[in-house]
């Protein structure tokens, strides 16, 4: 067993037995659901707009090549800087560059998940920059030291009591139990942040290849003051979120607020298509965006699971998903957790290592029909399983899947093995639970069924007579 | 050595290449790399909206009502500056920020407290010791209760985002049926001169990052105010 999966299974162990972190989940999504459905239920078709999205992704990701250099020669030809980076390290030496030519002194952040996938904080706090996260669950969670738990609500899993403390402890403030105050006390720390900072990064939830334009999603403003207000603008993406057209966004915008956060737009959705312009009065100086491949490029080579670069980031599966919300967005130990990060992580980070992930799945499909651009999750989960199998066979699983087969396929030996089963069981309680249990793995945590006293073949067998 | 760009683009060419995914829809059947026919527009699908301004008037309030914007429906610019006054003697307000507009400048007429304006550029800590900022729109959208500003007809990036509380000052005329009106009027207003900022606000800034509980103010503005003139 790799480290990541005996790590999955001590984590996941742990916070499936903590019931109180599993009740305070389940209330936090609650809330989400109602709003989500209601958001849906506004839509003429919800279904149909989810056709239409999965269509339009599916044109944007199988041209990617070309809506990519259109949009990368629309946007610099506003006086931005394109840069192209293979892989998580020239992403961070790139942006580490920018900063160090401008003398950059403090660097403010709005939300992106991207920028946690390169690890871009570390890189930038190594070499002796101030980082500030301004998104309000971002900061509380980089306050605490502590990664995302979710990748759309970064601090879903603290309630308002753990952030007072985290607040009084790291900012000196008063004690709240007020999730108001408990903002304001955020946001006056932040305002002088803003007005500090010389560059502000950025991540984009579209690209637009016809009009060269990144789109922001966000509620807060932050990411509006972190565009807004620096000398210089670093937005970092993933190559896969370019969108054809400008009016793809009048579709994208409202099915990502309604599957991601339950609302029908979020407050600001922000189209910025370069630097300060000739004749504006403000903005950044200088732009830069990052386009990140980061082992995109294989997921794209996969044709069977090319459809989860349509992938919008909304969360949406996350939060329908049984096993997120008992193992919670810790024990993935991912970037990206839940079903969507279990489908890709081994793509981006390794199959071998992260395959463990498609196991943790009770494949009951919640994912793939919550997914607003349609992506295959389950499937995909499946699939992972296959691809892992056949290309390192485990041994164990090997033997006992011919033992099986042969057994399935003996119908004289199987009966045999049944009854043999039911004479044995009465034995079972005498071993039940220690080492010498042949059932262990599962009556450790599980009760094991009593087999019936006749079997179904020997009853038919009975009335035929 | 060839750079990022050349790296990346030939990745993605050979994995594209004799690699077909399958199409989201089996209506789709044919498996080249031309671009697929789009049969559907997002109008078709998105929440619906009426065809006369009186609807769709009724349908922005109703949206604005849900999202804790504060929509003013204003008879004349006389209603519009009886609502600011009122607005700056319930706060105290004691300095605004706005850019010059025909109607941004008619509704400050009279007004005591003192102006910043973002015309030729502003100061950070001035224009964030300010108590409102007011500004003009590109359109309103009626589906969503969102209000398109740019950088031209919102004084810039910032003029409507830093101070607290919030103020545009639109025209029905201005009002739009959805979003995708509102995309085609600002590429046809702006064609390929696109303003670098251009930005949706559907009510004021908001969060639920903690125990997902509402809060109102997160880092833009508390209050959003839509003074709605007639004409």
């Amino acid at each position: 067993m790799t480290t990541f999966a005996s790590e999955f299974k001590k984590m996941a162990g742990r916070y499936t037995a903590d019931l109180t972190h599993r009740a305070f989940i389940k209330k936090a999504l609650s809330g989400y659901y109602q709003k989500r459905d209601d958001s849906k239920a506004s839509f003429q078709s919800w279904q149909g707009a989810r056709d239409l999205a999965a269509e339009t992704k599916y044109e944007a990701v199988n041209h990617l090549d070309r809506y990519l250099v259109e949009f990368a020669e629309k946007i610099e030809a506003r006086g931005v800087k394109v840069f192209w980076a293979p892989s998580a390290g020239e992403a961070r030496d790139y942006i580490l560059g920018v900063a160090r030519e401008n003398g950059v002194r403090s660097i403010i952040k709005s939300k992106t998940m991207t920028s946690e996938e390169i690890h871009l904080n570390d890189a930038l706090e190594k070499e002796g920059y101030g980082v500030f996260e301004s998104d309000l669950g971002e900061y509380i969670v980089q306050l605490r030291k502590e990664p995302p738990y979710h990748l759309v609500f970064p601090a879903m899993h603290l309630t308002r009591g753990q952030i007072s403390d985290l607040f009084q402890k790291e900012l000196g403030s008063a004690p709240t139990d007020s999730p108001e105050e408990l903002t304001m006390i955020a946001r006056s720390v932040m305002r002088q942040k803003y007005c500090e900072a010389d560059m502000g990064i950025s991540g984009a939830n579209f690209a637009v290849a016809e009009t060269g334009m990144i789109s922001i999603t966000e509620n807060e403003g932050n990411a509006r003051l972190t565009t807004s207000l620096p000398r210089i603008h670093v937005a970092i993406l993933g190559i896969e979120k370019v969108l054809p057209r400008l009016e793809d966004l009048a579709l994208f915008l409202p099915m990502l607020a309604t599957a991601g956060a339950g609302q029908q737009m979020t407050c600001y959705n922000t189209m910025y298509g370069g630097p300060r312009q000739p004749g504006e009065i403000d903005g950044p100086e200088q732009m830069h965006v990052v386009l990140l491949d980061n082992r995109r490029t294989e997921i794209l080579a996969d044709a069977e699971q090319r459809d989860t670069l349509g992938c919008i980031r909304c969360g949406a599966c996350l939060n329908v998903c049984p096993i997120f919300k008992n193992v919670g967005g810790y024990s993935y130990g991912t970037t990206y957790q839940g079903p969507i990060g279990s489908v890709i992580t081994p793509h981006l980070r390794g199959l071998q290592d992260w395959k463990h992930l498609s196991a943790a799945s009770s494949l009951c499909g919640a994912c793939t029909e919550a997914c607003p651009v349609k992506i295959d999750l389950h499937h995909h989960l499946l699939q992972n399983r296959r691809n892992a199998a056949a290309a390192k066979p485990v041994l164990i699983e090997k033997i006992s899947f011919l033992g099986f087969a042969w057994l399935m396929s003996h119908p004289s030996v199987y009966h045999l093995a049944a009854k043999l089963g039911r004479i044995f069981q009465p034995l079972h309680p005498l071993v039940n639970g220690t080492f010498l249990d042949p059932l262990i793995a599962w009556t450790r945590s599980r009760a094991f069924p009593n087999l019936a006293p006749t079997s179904f073949h020997e009853q038919w067998k009975k009335s035929r007579k | 050595m060839s750079d990022g760009k050349t790296i990346i683009l030939n990745r993605i060419r050979e994995a594209l290449r004799e690699n077909p995914a399958p199409r989201p829809h089996a209506s789709h059947t044919s498996s080249d790399r031309e671009e697929v026919p789009r049969d559907h527009t997002p109008r078709e699908w998105l929440p619906k909206v009426g065809e006369s301004l009186v609807e769709q008037i009724d349908l922005f309030a109703r949206q604005s009502e849900g999202l804790k914007t504060e929509l003013h429906r204003c008879g004349n610019m006389e209603d519009a500056r009886a609502i600011l006054s009122m607005l700056t003697t319930e706060g105290g307000w004691k300095k605004i920020a706005t850019h010059t507009t025909p109607d941004t400048s008619a509704l400050l007429e009279k007004n005591c407290s003192e102006i910043l304006k973002t015309d030729t550029g502003y100061r950070i800590d001035d224009l964030e010791s300010c108590d409102a900022g007011i500004t003009g729109c590109e359109c309103l959208v009626a589906q969503t209760g969102a209000i398109l500003v740019s950088a031209p007809s919102a004084g810039g990036r910032a003029l409507s985002v830093l101070p607290p509380h919030h103020i545009i000052i639109a025209r029905t005329s201005q009002m739009v049926p959805d979003l995708t009106a509102a995309l085609e009027l600002a590429k046809k207003r702006y064609g390929n001169k696109f303003p670098s900022f251009l930005s949706f606000i559907t009510g004021p800034s908001r969060t639920g990052d903690i125990e997902r509980i509402l809060v109102l103010g997160a880092h833009g503005p508390k209050r959003l105010t839509v003074l709605l003139l007639e004409g």
